[in-house]
């Protein structure tokens, strides 16, 4: 297309599909020799998924891996190695307790005769560290060094096994800013050798700091390709939470003269959320909007009592409530569906039946079984208002498709009539049809006067049902757009503005 | 409609029973022959439902602590700590009924302990139960006061080697217990939500489920069916001995479970598969007792036969032969799979 060489490595329509759904939707990914490359994308856009076809991980359904041209099928990740493409974990997949040189060559240790040669093998780990500009005893055990030595350590493994195409996967997430530093100056030094790298992280800061251009994945299509020198945050964001859709649908105004219901003030934990007030009234629906890692999840769970927070009141029509687990939360009549519904969902070896009574069940307790007529009469009601697409009610709920998954969730809580109801990334996952059913669901119980709180990463969804659009960042409540303000646009603004100017909204 | 799924849930353990009781019968004709003699119902097919209650009595609770994916070791000896109980309160001249109460009230207590290791301080099981396995004993010799305890009380030795209508009461009390806790549970929503939280804690709890509350009754019941064992083997030789009443049975019983089809992951659980587990169980050693070969087979056969029920079991083979059926002639089939196998 340009007079750019060769890539390195061309992925071309890369596929792949799990039951009901389509991880990967013909996925493009070039990269250069010398270039530092960005994976872009909120949780579940595809990211994870697309490495791992690249490395073997996983087979992939469509498309075709070319390597210096020459098309490549990786089977294994010691496979990819061995094709030149290597790979860094989040959580360094090293042996803390061997030292850093026996790391550096394990499985491919110099010999002498029978034995190790260790002299050997020490010297040329401290050469070859001292070429990633750390200089460490490489005779010490790993774990005497910072996760950003051991973060080098296994890049320097990485690279000297493979040497075309390294990727690092959030390989920042849980280092300091003097230790990203480091790290990114042994990045830097890679990229003058003429690697070819990709960077995935979910801090755009580093993103700008580092990369010379970007991929942006969302539910498993690239939606952009940028250049990043020439590109704005507010650009990246967008196309990573979304706004394409040109009809956009409106939030229907909020049931007229809805009554204050849950009054949040101050709600706080230390690490995980600044002080949190939100107001939430009958029949309105509360986005909260932000990237990842800005506080979703935690508000959610801090409000459901999943998390105990460690500060704050809580008032339910006017009346103080204490809240210190889920248990206590649905008996004031909350209720969550989780982010993750495979861990924190579904109970996957039940029937779909006995999921569905679940939650009505724990709040009677077990000495007051739920009567099996009535149980019945439940599921086939939801299974029929939801349009749950299943074989009988007696089948485990884990062999059901994601977005049937999430409806008999929902069936979970709405069969115990709540008046709050938190639903954190609902449509995560899920086919486009179910998609659609769940955002007029939410319409649907809007209109009926519960009180909604979602969390979700897609914007054209949080502007389609939100009346209130609360925003966070790095675990703050940085702005709330309310009406007509709640637009892809002013949500954007808000999330991308700079901490000063934030301040003031 | 419940009984047919039960029915298709328990089929392989009423098969392999069927087959050890019919190795039984070829080495010993007359095991079948049950006969009144003295009021009292003989014979070895009595002997077997008789000497397989402690097992039976353990792998109640057993059943429903593998279900939370945990295991309980202690249960061995909590039984000599409870029969330890019991037979100072009587030789203390005390009536037999206070007795047995004492010894379910340690038996509870104990499984209070052990609920409290897992559900409140998060001890994993194995651990955490190890610590009473240990002490238990010890605890045991402390109240015989390291001697084995005899008495002579009829109200309490009644209890392990009296009859009731001509039935020896152990078999009384297991069939009784038995029935009534694989129907409470499935009457009460106890059972559905012990396998919630066996299968997925995380999810249980976020959807209300008070798991420590439920994690902590189920060691309960493992304590109070580890006493009444310990009642019934100390009254069977009317006296308590802490070094030997009860020892090893904890595996005995976790392999009832186990031959009964539970999954050590937790899960959904059976309790009827697993008392026919323990049924299996005791007569593997009935029938190597009535082979006649020479002793020091024993533990090596039953062994043998007990690798044998579980290749059997395996879901390799189960696959096997699940394979096989669907290969075979076209018969009236449902459309999906057997569920069995996710239970696995």
């Amino acid at each position: 297309m340009t007079d750019t060489p060769r890539p390195v490595l061309h992925a071309k329509g890369i596929s792949k599909f799990f039951p009901g759904t389509v991880a990967l939707d013909n996925v493009d990914l070039t990269l250069h020799a010398g270039e530092i490359h960005a994976l872009l994308g909120e949780n579940g856009a595809g990211k994870s998924t697309l490495i791992k076809c690249l490395t073997g991980v996983y087979r992939r359904d469509g498309g075709e891996i070319l390597l210096d041209g020459t098309s490549v099928d990786p089977k294994s990740t010691h496979h990819s190695q061995m094709l030149g493409i290597g790979t860094v974990y989040q959580e360094v997949n090293l042996l803390p307790n061997l030292t850093v040189a026996e790391n550096l060559y394990l499985g491919r240790q110099p010999m002498r005769g029978p034995f190790v040669d260790r002299r050997k093998m020490n010297a040329d780990a401290a050469v070859s560290l001292r070429g990633f500009g750390i200089n460490v005893d490489p005779t010490q055990p790993l774990f005497s060094y910072s996760v950003a030595i051991q973060q080098v350590v296994a890049i320097a493994r990485a690279v000297e096994m493979s040497g075309k195409v390294l990727i690092l996967d959030e390989p920042t997430a849980s280092l300091d800013h003097d230790e990203v530093q480091l790290l990114f100056g042994v990045i830097r030094r890679l990229k003058t050798r003429g690697l070819a790298v990709v960077f995935i992280t979910h801090f755009l800061d580093q993103v700008f700091d580092i990369c010379d251009s970007a991929t942006v994945l969302r539910n498993g299509q690239v939606v952009g390709r940028r250049d990043l020198a020439e590109t704005t945050r507010n650009d990246v964001i967008s196309l990573m939470l979304g706004r394409q859709l040109a009809a956009r649908v409106r939030a229907p105004a909020p049931a007229v003269g809805g009554r204050t219901l849950l009054q949040i003030e101050s709600l706080q934990k230390t690490g995980m959320l600044d002080p949190f007030t939100l107001d939430l009234h009958e029949g309105e629906v509360v986005g909260l909007a932000g990237l990842l890692g800005s506080g979703r999840t935690e508000t959610a769970n801090l409000i459901f009592g999943a998390v105990k927070a460690d500060q704050g009141r809580l008032r339910l029509r006017g009346q103080d409530i204490q809240v210190r687990n889920p248990r206590d939360a649905v008996a004031h009549g909350f209720a969550l569906c989780p982010e993750d519904r495979k861990t924190e969902g579904i109970v996957g070896d039940l029937s779909v039946r006995d999921n569905i009574v679940l939650a009505l069940q724990a709040r009677q307790g077990w000495m007051r079984p739920v009567p099996r007529k009535k149980i019945d009469a439940i599921a086939q009601h939801y299974v029929r208002t939801l349009d749950i697409r299943l074989a009988n009610l007696d089948m485990p709920i884990r062999l059901l498709s994601g977005g049937n998954q999430q409806k008999a969730l929902l069936a979970r809580w709405l069969a115990t009539d709540p008046d709050v109801l938190i639903l954190d990334e609902p449509t995560r996952g899920i086919d486009i049809g179910a998609h659609a059913e769940i955002i007029a669901l939410i319409g649907r119980l809007q209109q009926d006067g519960m009180a909604l709180l979602v969390a979700s990463s897609e914007m054209e969804e949080l502007v389609a049902y939100a009346n209130r659009v609360v925003v966070l960042r790095d675990r703050r409540q940085v702005g709330e757009l309310v009406g007509e303000d709640v637009t892809a646009d002013n949500i954007v603004r808000a999330i991308a503005a700079d901490p000063v100017s934030a301040a003031v909204a | 409609m419940m009984g047919r799924a039960l029915l298709r849930r328990i089929a392989p353990q009423l098969v392999i029973l069927a087959i050890v009781l019919a190795l039984n019968l070829m080495v010993f004709p007359d095991f079948l022959k049950v006969e009144l003699q003295h009021g009292r119902l003989f014979g070895n097919l009595i002997d077997v439902l008789n000497r397989g209650a402690p097992t039976a009595l353990l792998c109640l609770g057993m059943t429903l602590v593998i279900a939370t994916r945990g295991i309980d070791l202690s249960v061995g000896a909590v039984m000599a700590i409870a029969g330890a109980t019991a037979a100072s309160l009587v030789v203390d001249g005390h009536h037999f009924l206070t007795a047995v109460a004492g010894a379910l009230a340690v038996g509870a207590i104990c499984g209070i302990w052990n609920g409290i290791l897992v559900a409140v301080l998060r001890i994993q099981p194995i651990v955490a139960t190890l610590v009473l396995m240990v002490a238990g004993r010890g605890i045991a010799q402390l109240i015989t006061g390291g001697t084995i305890l005899t008495f002579l009380d009829p109200g309490l030795i009644h209890l392990g080697a009296g009859t009731i209508f001509g039935v020896p009461t152990p078999i009384v009390i297991w069939l009784a217990l038995g029935t009534f806790v694989a129907i409470f549970v499935r009457r009460t929503a106890l059972g559905m939500l012990i396998e919630a939280i066996g299968i997925n804690e995380a999810s249980s709890r976020l959807a209300g489920i008070n798991s420590k509350v439920l994690l902590v009754c189920v060691y309960i019941v493992s304590g109070l069916g580890a006493a009444i064992a310990g009642i019934i083997v100390a009254a069977d030789i009317q006296g308590a001995d802490a070094n030997n009443a009860g020892l090893w049975l904890e595996l005995d019983a976790i392999l009832a479970v186990v031959i009964g089809g539970n999954s050590l992951l937790g899960g959904r659980f059976s309790i009827v598969a697993s008392l026919l587990g323990a049924m299996i169980i005791q007569s593997v050693n009935s029938l190597i007792l009535l082979s006649g070969l020479p002793p020091e087979f024993n533990l090596i056969i039953k062994a043998l036969l007990i690798l044998a029920i579980l290749v059997i079991q395996s879901p390799k083979v189960s696959h096997l032969l699940y394979i096989l059926r669907a290969s075979a002639p076209q018969s009236a089939r449902k459309p999906l799979p057997p569920l069995k196998e996710g239970q696995r």
